[in-house]
């Protein structure tokens, strides 16, 4: 993402806050009537333009979930969430939907200037090389309103664009592998997703395909009071390859706005799947107010023998962040790995981790967790390992590091190991440290000022991850560790 | 120049310095030699700027302007600084790329353009092959797993590509082998000039013979209890401090 620097520089200028991403777009929105119940979910699937199927799939989620309770194992503690006083549709006002992107609304192209996503395909055609090219899904509020890249796409067999659009075009796809990964009733936040889902990205990587480009999407919460339910589902047939990659922002508010998404992946024989996300999600101010809630149930399967499935996660944003993108070895020989920084600063609460189940034989998984505290912020990994009777010569190998910024935050590891085959071998290394007053003294007599001397620290201790991320994110992502962690020292 | 004024620091109540008084010219290199404990690294730390201390009484003189108010960017900024008598780690952090962002930072602080990156390298690279380091340490991840004597010629190649005004070297002979100590020297040697100020903090007159200071003070509890030229390290090697000790407890 080319335009970033740039971005994150003009939006700095213009913020107060710590967060500089906090601009609202006016727009004139479509909005469902406040609140849950069978007719707002009527209302969405008829927004859509849904199969009578989605339709009742959708009901028959929403009933399971009125009988489900909210978790309260996290370490994260919030206000009750009033599900009946959300909005779970706002879409941006459109007589039809939009053919190319002329007749997008020029607001929401701008909403995306500032936000330094190549959107237009001319910018991205003339400014990047063509094997660094990124295809981008926007979803702004629930509607994705523009896909780039179709053709080129469209041409190498790959299916890339917003899950509304699969459940219409590609229904056979949609029906075999929705909820095959997230089953329906899987937790109390992807049961509501399955009710309410408004948007997200759809990916078909057929046989032996390797996607010729960086596929991507950018969400941006911009209404007040709704919730943002994405649902992704990306599949990557036989011997394919895909990398894929997640941004996230939304606008400050008082109000804290809720997100609850479902990302689905299935790799079959020999495919790989790379998903990374960079989250840069209104924290909240300096008193916690306002802020993300994320609540997201993001799970890998590694459905073929030898698949891989790598999450990347750099977490900078939200309130709080509640999320294990996790990986099923199910395949003989497959891989699952999960590389993550976490960084929080404020009031921010973050329980993160992954799971890594073991079923098949010969599976591999690794886990790198870095997280980083600062201010008051609470930062908890919590991880699952385990392998099944049959995953004779599992083998798995974790490492998490816990840096912490002052001395009015906290860092727990959580980690639960289950094997219940004698040939599994699990490895776990963790380490807490403190940035210290010497290391920072020896910085700054070399002439760095104390923010940059904790950035260069920091960007020391995550190194292993963000060398995991696509370039251009890694750029990205380091930037935005360093404004997370503006004001953290001192 | 630099110039120390009745400087009293104590820490925890304890007193390290007692009313030092040290001045040193432009041009000028001075050895300061003294016990164990006589607060030779606690002035070191002074005059760079490290915090935690408790400065009761005194003055630090960069050119007639006391830089005891400023942080320690910006006395490096100013030119100060200070090969540590134990220089720390930075896990992940190549050496290129902190050596790049300080220079960098200093430039941009004093309102000079910014290195490009293939200038930089071969500045560093420049400096490191004078002072005998192998390029691929530059890669590696600063003073992470470097030995004692490959730190210490870390601390002197920054100090060459810094290029800063007033040194100060805190026993950088300790933990050099003699080959290592030669290249350490002609280093130091090579950066003397009319406008640079040197403070050379050592145990030996072994290093003084490659470095021939102009002059050489001898600090005891915290002051400064004799001054002279070259031969007063001569003596010391010769003599010890029993004298000075003695003279303070009388
Ligand atoms: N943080 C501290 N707390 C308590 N005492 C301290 C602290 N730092 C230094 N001191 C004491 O101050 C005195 C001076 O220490 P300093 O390191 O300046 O001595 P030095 O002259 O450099 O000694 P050496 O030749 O062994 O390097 C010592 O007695 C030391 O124990
Ligand atoms: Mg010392």
């Amino acid at each position: 993402m080319p335009a970033v620097q740039d971005t994150i520089d003009r939006v700095k200028a213009i913020d107060v806050d710590q967060y500089k991403y906090g601009f609202e777009t006016i727009l004139e929105m479509e909005k469902a009537p406040k609140g849950l119940n069978e007719d707002v979910i009527r209302f969405i699937s008829a927004k859509k333009d849904e199969p009578e199927w989605m339709l009742e799939w959708r009901l028959e989620a929403y009933r399971r979930w009125l009988t489900m309770q909210e978790p309260s194992w996290a370490r994260v503690s919030y206000p009750k969430i009033d599900f009946n006083d959300l909005y779970y549709y706002a879409a941006p006002k459109m007589n039809e939907a939009p053919k190319s992107l002329d007749e997008v609304d020029p607001e929401i192209l701008k909403a995306y200037e500032k936000l330094g996503i190549p959107l237009r395909e001319q910018e991205i055609l003339a400014g990047v090389e063509p094997k660094n090219r990124v295809a981008v899904d926007a979803v702004f509020d629930s509607v994705s309103v523009a896909t780039t890249f179709k053709k080129e796409l469209a041409e190498a067999g790959v299916i890339f664009c917003s899950i509304s659009e699969a459940i219409r075009e590609h229904p056979e796809l949609v029906k075999k592998y929705l909820a095959s990964v997230v089953p329906v009733s899987d937790n109390f936040y992807a049961t509501l997703n399955s009710a309410v889902f408004t948007d997200g990205s759809f990916v078909y990587i057929p046989p032996g395909v390797r996607c010729p480009m960086e596929l991507s999407t950018y969400f941006r919460i911009n209404e007040k009071n709704t919730g943002q339910f994405e649902r992704t589902l990306i599949i990557a047939d036989k011997g394919s390859y895909v990398s894929y990659l997640e941004g996230c922002t939304a606008p400050q508010r008082d109000e804290n706005q809720l997100h609850a998404a479902v990302v689905e992946l299935v790799a079959l024989d020999d495919a790989e799947i790379k998903y990374s996300t960079v989250q840069n999600w209104y924290p909240g101010d300096s008193e916690g107010k306002g802020g993300i809630y994320n609540f997201v149930t993001k799970r890998g399967d590694c459905r073929g023998k030898n698949s891989i499935i790598t999450w990347t996660q750099v977490e900078t944003g939200s309130a709080i962040t509640w999320k294990y993108p996790s990986c099923i070895l199910r395949g003989d020989g497959s891989r699952g790995e999960f590389y993550s920084i976490a960084v929080s600063n404020g009031r921010q609460q973050i329980d993160s981790g992954t799971k890594m189940i073991h079923l098949g034989k010969n599976t591999t998984s690794r886990i790198i967790s870095k997280g980083i505290s600062a201010g008051q912020s609470e930062n908890t990994y919590r991880g699952l390992v385990s392998a099944h009777r049959k995953a004779s010569g599992a083998r798995n190998f974790t490492n998490c590091d816990s840096l912490l910024i002052g001395d009015r935050c906290g860092a727990h590891t959580v980690p639960y190991i289950e094997s219940k085959n004698a040939s599994a071998v699990f490895e776990h290394e963790a380490t807490t440290s403190k940035i210290s007053e010497d290391q920072l003294f020896y910085c700054m007599q070399r002439g760095l000022d104390e923010e940059e001397a904790v950035a260069l620290i920091v960007n020391g201790f995550v190194k292993d991850v963000l060398q995991k991320l696509p370039m251009e994110f890694a750029v990205e992502a380091q930037k935005l560790i360093s404004i997370s962690l503006e004001g953290s020292v001192g | 120049m630099l110039e120390i004024k009745n400087l009293v620091v104590e820490i925890e109540g304890k007193r390290i310095l007692d009313g030092l008084n040290l001045s040193v010219n432009n041009g000028e290199v001075a050895a300061i030699m003294g016990p164990n404990g006589s607060g030779k690294s606690t002035l070191s730390y002074i005059v760079a700027g490290k915090e935690d201390y408790d400065i009761l009484d005194g003055e630090v003189l960069l050119d007639g302007e006391n830089i005891l108010e400023m942080d320690p960017a910006e006395r490096a900024v100013k030119g100060v600084f200070l090969a540590f008598q134990y220089p720390l780690e930075i896990p992940g952090v190549a050496t290129m790329t902190f050596l790049k962002a300080a220079l960098n930072a200093q430039r941009k602080a004093r309102g000079e353009t910014e290195l490009t990156t293939p200038d930089f390298i071969k500045r560093v690279n420049a400096a490191a092959d004078k002072l005998e380091i192998p390029r691929e340490m530059l890669r590696r991840a600063l003073n992470v797993g470097f030995s004692g004597g490959e730190k210490k010629r870390m601390e002197i190649l920054q100090m060459a590509l810094f290029q800063p005004r007033f040194c100060i070297l805190d026993e950088t002979d300790s933990g050099l082998d003699i080959d290592a100590l030669r290249v350490v020297a002609d280093g130091v040697n090579a950066l003397r000039s009319p406008d640079r100020t040197f403070l050379v903090i050592t145990h030996y007159q072994r290093l003084l013979e490659h470095i021939v200071p102009d002059t050489v003070h001898v600090m005891a509890n915290g002051k400064v209890v004799k001054s002279g030229g070259k031969e007063l390290a001569v003596e010391l090697e010769a003599n010890g401090y029993a004298d000075y000790k003695a003279q303070e407890a009388a």
